[in-house]
Parts: C-alpha cells; structure tokens; sequence
C-alpha cells in the first residue's frame, strides 16, 4: 500500500451512525466512539435504536440495530437529523438507514457481508454495491471481516468469534476519520475484558487495525477534523438519562435523610434503572425485584409506611397495573414516587422506541378523583434534578408523585457537568412523634400551609393507628361514609396538590424582543426544540421558547406566559395531550405538533413547524 | 416488663362482622395472644386487603393498613423488608390471598420475609354477599354458579406447601385453644408463615366446617398432626395414616404394622411428606389434618438484603455522592 496525502475538512458538528445487526455490537460500537470523542472535548449526544427482539433473524431488516452520535465543537442539544457518515455491517443496515442519508453523504461498507444470501434477506434484488444506486453518495468499501480475522490471528480467538471484533474494527475506522484517540477505548477493553485476556487482545488487535487500515489505505482520501467544544468550565462525565434518574433518587434520598427502596419489575426501556440502583447497596438502597408490577408498588407502598422512602419504576403498561395501588397512597396520603420511562404505546406497542403518550394518564389515569403532582426530566442530566424535585414534592406534600422520562431520554447519552453537590437541596421531613390532639394522635389533621398530614410511623409509641382506602373522617381518620365529609376529602386532597404551584417555580421564558410566537415543550422535546429554535433564530426571526418540569401542577405563571403570545406551538411526541390540557385550562388553543413515529423530532421538523407559524 | 390486657389491643371503631361470624373469635384470640406478649403496640403492623377479614386491623389497636384486594402480602412485604424488627401480621380471607392476591402469597412465601398471614378461609365471597371463592367445593351452588360452580378448589395448605413456604398450619376458628398455640407457633417463627383459618361464614356458607367442628363428626374426621408422634385419629383411635407410594393413605390401625404409621415431621427438609398430607381431604368434608405441617428454618429474605447492604459498605465504604456521579469516568473543561 501506499501513504497518500488526504485533505482534512473542519467541520463544527458532525452525525455519525454505526448501523448492523443486532448481533454485531453496534450499540457498543457507538458507545466506545462516543466516549473517545467526549474525552477528546466534543459536545455530543447520542441515539441508540434497538429492535425490541433481543436477536432478531441475523441478517433481516427487524434485526437492524443502529446507535447515531453527533459531536460538535459547540454546544448541542440533539443526536442531530441526518448522518454524514454511515457505517453499514450488512446489506439490511444499509437499507433500513441509507434514506436518512444525505446526497454526498459517507457510507463506509463491509462488503464482505453483502453476498446472495444476505442481499436476499434484506430484499435486495440487485447488489447496490454494483447496481449503481449508490453513486451519489461517497462510498468507502472496505472487506471487514477479512481485516479482522488477520487481525485477531495472533490473539488466542478462534473460530466464528473472531467476527465478533468487526464492530471495533469498524469504531478504528471511524476513529481515523475522525482523529479520535485509541486509548479510551483500549483501557475499555482491557478493563471490560480483564478475565478474558484473549477476547480483549483479539478486541484490541482489531481497533487498532481499523485505524492503520484508514491511515494506510488510499480509499480514505478525505478525514474530518471536529475541534473540541468550549464547554463551561467544570468537571464532564457521560451520562444516560436512566443512570442519572437512579443517581438522583439515590441523591434524594440522601438528602431526605431516608432510606430508599426501589421496587421494580423488569419493563424495557425502565429496567436499567433498576441495575443501577441494585449496584449501589452501599448507599443503603434496598432494591426489590417483585413478583408483578402491582407487587413492586406494593412493596414500596408498604416501605413508605415503615418511614422509608418507597419509590417504584416501570413504563406506561406497569403503571396502567400500578394504577389502583397510586391511589391507595394518594388517599392513604403516603410519599412515593412513581418513575414511567414512557414507551410508544398502547399496550406492548413499540417497547424499544420513545414516546410522551403518557401524560394524560399521569395526571387523570385513576379511578376516582385522584389528582397527584407529575413531574418530567427534559434531557439525561435533568433526570437528575428532576428525581429530587420528585422526592421532595413526595414527601413534603405526603403524596405519590409521578416522574416522567422516556425511552430517549433514559438510552441516549450526553456530557453532564457535574453538579456542586453540597448545593443540593435539603429536603429533609420530620416525623411525628407526639400526640398532635390533646393526648391523641389523628393521622388526617393537616399542616396549615401545605395541607399534608403528619408521617407518623411504626413502632412510634402512643401514635398507633390505621390508615386504608376507605374515605376518611376528616381529622381522625377514622372510616367515614358521611357524604359530605367524603367531599370535603376530595377538595382537600385536589386542594393540596394545587397549592403546590405555590412551592415550585415560575416558568422561564427565553424570549427575543417582539416575539409573538412561543413554542412551549416538556420532557425529552427539549433537545429537538432548543435545536429549532436556534436555526428559526439563525435566520433572523424572533421567538419565544419555554420549557414545563412541572406538569401538574403547572407553573402559576403558565396562563400568563401562554396568553402573552398570539401562536403557542408545542411539539409533542404523542398525539397533543400537553395542547388538550392547555386549551382545557386556559380556554385559549394552541397549534399542536405531533409525531408518533418512536422517534424524537428532528432539528428540522421543530424549525419548520414554526418557520410556518412565523409566516 | 409491661403487662398488657386484651383491651389494650382493643380499638374505639365499633366491631362490624355479623353477628355469629367466625372473625370474633379469631379476633379475640389474636388479641389475647398479643397481650401475652411483651411486645409494645407500636412494634406491631396488620395489614389486610379487602374482605370480610380485611376489616381487621381497625379492630386491633396496633399500627395498620386496610389496603387493597389481594395486596397485603404485598405492602408487608415492603415494611418485612425495610423494617425487620416490627412484628408484621397480615390478615387475609380466601378471596383475597387465592384469587386476586394470589401471586403475591405465593412469592411472599417463597422469599420468606418475616410476616405471620393469617388466611381466613370461609370458602365463599361474603362482602360482596355470596359468590363461590377459588376454596368453594365443586358443584357449590351460589349466587353466581346457580347451576353449581364448575371449578375446582385450591387446597391452601397444598398452595402454601407448593410455594415451599418454610411456615404451614391450619386450624379452626372456634377452637380457641388450638388456634392460639398455632397462631403463636406461627409468629415465633422465623420468616413467612402462613395459617388457614377454619372461618364459618353463618350468613353465606353456615356450617361448611361442620365435618371437623361438628360434635359427633369432629371425633371421626379431625386428624391432630402432632410433630414426632404417628398420626392416628378417628373416634377410638382407629384409623391410622402411612404413606404408600409417596402418598398418604388412611388404614385401619388393627389391619396395620405399628412400623409402617406415618410419624409427622414438620421439620423435614422436603415438604413432599406434609403436602402428601394435605391432598388427605380436598376440603373439610371427611378426615382432614389440623395443625401444623411444615415448620423449618431457611434463610429471610429481609436478613440477606440488610447481609447485602453490610456487605458493600464494609467493601465500598458508605455510599460518597460525588463517587458516584464520577463512576463513568470524568474529563475536566477548563
């Protein structure tokens, strides 16, 4: 081979998308790229997609696993729209992915994968790598599994497993091209692989061959070079929504001074929450892995009553099942937190895909008059602040409260700066110890201001008592069917859930002078709308952007904000719920956009909706 | 040391079964045994779900909750497993712990967490006014099987051993002697247990029992299970049980080698011998064995977790926030 000269572009972001079976690593392919680049300095967010078959048929388009990233040298909010470069292991992860593809796009290709049989499965009649449709784009064809059996020949690995570095091949590859440092990855490896020396050796072998493939071959004519980002200063770590949702409950407890339960039936896409938190028994976390999702909120229903705090964790099925045990606690007037890593729905739906279809059953899926706090994380690091936001509503207002993420948030990656974590709240309750009525205790006399009841836990002497899901006599607790005591308790209960819009803060608007359009978003939107909003801004026109945590209550200032605008446009990953609530509220419509794809909205969707709103 | 009354466990909510049903008595004798303890109230939880039965923590002046159907194995399980020094009850009925709450009697007597269930089986729906229960016999004619239910039962005891509950007994509302030691037998024990308690329903299932609570018909059909004595019952000792073919049979004892008389372990390590026992009778309707089957010693649950927690902070340390925030690895941006 000879060494040619390249030509090195600069480019400030750029979207990478590692695409192949569900059997070929891509997943972590995608991660070990993506930390390489964090460590170098970009910005960058991520987009794992998975099929929801753990292994589905090799080969076929269902089996297709992809895991997008861009890096920038400033800051970024979203994995971005479309590709630059596409690494495609077979015939059907080049078909399912080459419409995202822009024209002159890259796509490196293992052509060893793209036989007859292969070409078939992915419904290809004619080889694309022959048949020309590929001409508009810049393609890169290189033999991957041959490269990687010679690589791996000395390392031990025999066999069919030697295939399986071809992924890390692929991440050399890329790193080329993008001047990525080897070294995070090797001490990955190495780390990863420490009790099994040949498959980090065979592993290693082929990253480093992927990456002297590209600076030795002449294909690559043409690299890119995407600068670090000038970030804040502070300390970065890489960070998935699901992995901080659990820090902060463990955070929030902490600074609860409780102990945490987390109780959990295994549910794509929340289980991780559960592996985590199941990690960290030093901390004190009790983790409990119930017999069914009714169980797990029993469980933490239970824990909650013994003076712990009782946290559940699933997706939009469990809660459906969790539903009536909610509000036990809710006229049991019980702490708990109930995490819903939403997932497109209904039923089993789309498992691996996000969606916001939650909403409305957060806040009104409950039999009875039942109305509790609903709070949502808008990006992997918020998750963490918003989990103790949810802590402390929980236990300052003895309510279940409903925590908000999904499926993008809680697998999608980006840098977090770490929080200054002796500024956490202290968000610590007492519990009752003394008679609070004479020389009795009545578990339902309220605290004036906030109207929750006293926590008054067993093996506290002189303050035994019984709580349950009959309606309560007002004061005593006492099982009551007096009709107009049972009103009385709903208004009181629908009462303390509204005065918490007293306790939590105004609504920020980031608007331009003039602006007479807002778009307002919740939860995982929040990247796909900052995004849109910068391009409209790009091109010189002026907006307002806002974005809700609390979304029940709603901020007090919503109205307002709402009605300081002529178009209120909120994009939704569902089909409106956020703009039914709106108009039900404040008698004022708004212009709702949609998408129930299981994927977020693009930069450009958000930039189009409104460039049509400004119009 | 505090000496308590049985008023002590008393509470001011007037007592609302019908009158003549079966839960008076379980209640007083709960209560009694209580007050023999030296346990303080507060130290106590009973937690029930939905039923007849489920009434009964606003009776008992302990901490409690009266929760949802087929729940309380469930909510105890949360308090058992954070909380191991509270003495933690749940009351239940036949609906309640078979049918909706099913799945979670099983597994809270599989994990084994310290709770002493108290099934109150009465082998009918009576809050909902008369629906044949999953203990209701074939054919039972009810409101809602009025040409006669066509399911067959569960056998309670069958279910609890099956689940390998390290804790299985039943006993007889009325018998007040026989209930009590049972009932302490199964709170001094070390994990989940869980008793079947005879409940005559005099509205809706009058007299179901009546094959070993009857006068006469006690005498013949009530076979006393006594640990390390041969199990020989009937109204002069007559019969005999011996286990053939893994199964227990009923022998005439004149007819019978002494040798071959089953001697009752609860303490065997396989519960195939006491759930041999418990297929004697499907149901209370010929010789049918009262007392404790199976009593061993295995491993709680909530024991192990608290293990658990030991374990990785004398390992880890006690959790540092920042460590874990850093555990990803980290770059500084200056």
């Amino acid at each position: 081979m000879t060494t040619t000269s390249h030509t090195t572009e600069t480019r400030h972001r750029v979207v990478v998308r590692f695409a192949g079976d569900s059997g070929d690593g891509m997943q972590l392919a995608g991660a070990r790229f993506t930390d390489a680049s964090a460590v170098f300095g970009n910005d960058l967010a991520t987009l794992p997609n998975f099929p929801a078959e753990i292994r589905a048929p090799a080969g076929t388009l269902p089996g297709v696993s992809s895991f997008q990233v861009q890096i920038a040298d400033s800051d970024i909010l979203t994995p971005g729209d479309r590709p630059d470069v596409l690494v495609a292991m077979n015939p059907a992860a080049l078909k399912s992915n080459l419409q995202d593809v822009p024209e002159s796009g890259t796509i490196i290709i293992n052509t060893d994968a793209f036989e007859a049989r292969n070409l078939e499965k992915a419904g290809y009649e004619a080889n694309p790598l022959e048949d020309g449709s590929l001409d508009k784009y810049k393609v890169l064809r290189v033999g991957m599994e041959e490269l990687t059996k010679e690589a791996v020949k000395d390392s031990g690995v025999r066999g069919r497993a030697t295939l399986r570095s071809k992924n890390l091949l692929a991440v050399g590859i890329v790193a080329w091209m993008f001047d990525r440092p080897l070294e995070p990855t090797i001490e990955w490896i190495t780390e990863k692989f420490a009790s099994l020396p040949e498959v980090a050796a065979a592993n290693v072998s082929a990253l480093k061959a992927g990456y002297h493939y590209g600076e030795t071959t002449e294909i690559f004519s043409h690299t890119y070079e995407v600068p670090p980002a000038q970030m804040t200063p502070g300390v970065y770590t890489n960070v998935t929504g699901n992995q901080t949702l659990a820090w902060g409950l463990i955070a929030g407890a902490q600074q609860a001074k409780l102990p945490l339960l987390y109780a959990s039936y295994p549910i794509t896409p929340a289980s991780d929450i559960l592996h985590e938190l199941a990690r960290h028994r030093n901390f004190g976390v009790r983790t409990f892995q119930a017999e069914d999702e009714i169980a797990a909120v029993g469980v933490a229903l239970g824990a909650s009553f013994a003076g712990h705090l009782g946290i559940t964790g699933t997706s939009g099925p469990g809660v459906a099942l969790k539903s009536e045990t909610i509000s036990l606690a809710l006229i049991t007037e019980l702490p708990m937190v109930i995490v819903d890593v939403q997932r497109g729905g209904p039923s089993t739906g789309l498992p691996t895909k996000t969606e916001q279809s939650d909403l409305l059953m957060s806040i009104y899926g409950r039999h009875g008059e039942a109305p509790m706090p609903v709070v949502a994380a808008s990006t992997p690091a918020d998750a963490f602040d918003t989990a103790i936001e949810a802590i402390r509503l929980a236990i300052k207002y003895m309510t279940p409260v409903i925590l908000l993420s999904d499926g993008y948030i809680a697998t999608s990656a980006e840098p977090w700066r770490l929080p200054d974590l002796s500024q956490l709240p202290d968000i610590s309750t007492t519990f009752q110890v003394d008679p609070n009525h004479g020389d009795e205790y009545w578990p339902y006399i309220r605290e004036e201001k906030t109207l929750a009841r006293p926590w008054a836990v067993p093996g506290t002497a002189g303050l035994e008592h019984r709580v349950g899901g009959l309606e309560k006599q007002d004061g005593t607790g006492n099982v009551s069917y007096d009709p107009l005591n049972h009103e009385k308790m709903t208004i009181l209960r629908e009462d303390k859930i509204k005065g918490i819009a007293e306790d939590i803060p105004d609504l920020i608007v980031d608007s331009d002078d003039d602006a007479t359009t807002l778009v307002l978003g919740w939860g995982s939107t929040y990247a796909s709308i900052v995004a849109g909003v910068r391009r409209v801004r790009a091109n010189g026109h002026k907006v307002a952007q806002a974005h809700l945590r609390h979304v029940n209550p709603f901020p007090k200032n919503l109205e307002s904000v709402v009605r300081s605008y002529d178009t209120v446009l909120v994009p939704e990953l569902n089909r409106g719920q956020l703009s039914r609530l709106l108009r039900e509220r404040y008698l004022i419509d708004v212009k709702s956009l949609t998408k129930v794809q299981g994927k977020p909205f693009m930069a450009a969707e958000v930039e189009q909706a409104l460039m049509e709103s400004l119009s | 040391m505090t000496t308590f009354e049985r008023a002590d466990f008393q509470t001011d909510q007037e007592v609302r079964w019908c009158p003549g049903c079966g839960d008076y008595t379980i209640l007083a004798t709960v209560q009694n045994y209580l007050a023999s303890l030296e346990i303080p109230r507060e130290n106590h939880v009973f937690i029930s779900g939905i039923g007849c039965a489920a009434r009964f923590p606003y009776y008992v002046e302990t901490y409690g909750m009266h929760s949802i159907h087929g729940r309380a194995p469930a909510i105890a399980s949360g308090i058992a497993s954070t909380r191991p020094e509270l003495s933690v009850w749940v009351v239940t009925g036949d609906g309640d712990a078979l049918s909706i709450g099913g799945n979670h009697l099983i597994h809270a007597l599989r994990r084994n967490l310290n709770m002493t269930i108290l099934l109150f089986n009465n082998q009918i729906y009576g809050l909902t006014k008369g629906q044949y229960s999953p203990t209701s016999e074939t054919g039972k004619r009810t409101k809602s099987s009025p040409m006669g239910a066509i399911e067959h039962p569960f056998n309670p005891i069958s279910v609890a051993l099956g689940a390998e509950a390290s804790f299985v007994a039943r006993t007889i509302d009325m018998d007040r002697d026989h209930s009590s030691e049972v009932i302490r037998r199964a709170h001094e024990h070390n994990g989940a247990a869980l008793v079947e308690i005879y409940q005559n329903c005099n509205v809706f299932n009058d007299k179901a029992f009546i094959q070993v609570t009857g006068k006469e018909e006690r005498t013949v059909n009530r076979i006393n299970l006594v640990h390390g004595e041969p199990i020989i019952f009937g109204a002069s000792d007559e019969k005999a049980i011996v286990m053939r073919d893994g199964a227990a049979s009923i022998v005439d004892l004149a007819e019978t080698d002494p040798g071959d008389v089953h001697i009752h372990d609860e303490r065997a390590t396989s519960p195939a011998a006491a759930f041999s026992l418990s297929r004697l009778s499907h149901g209370p309707y010929g010789p049918t064995p009262i007392g404790v089957f199976r009593a061993v010693e295995r491993d709680g649950y909530s024991e192990m977790l608290d293990r658990q927690i030991l374990d990785a902070q004398a390992k880890k340390g006690p959790g540092d926030l920042m460590d874990l925030v850093s555990q990803n690895g980290t770059w500084d941006v200056q």
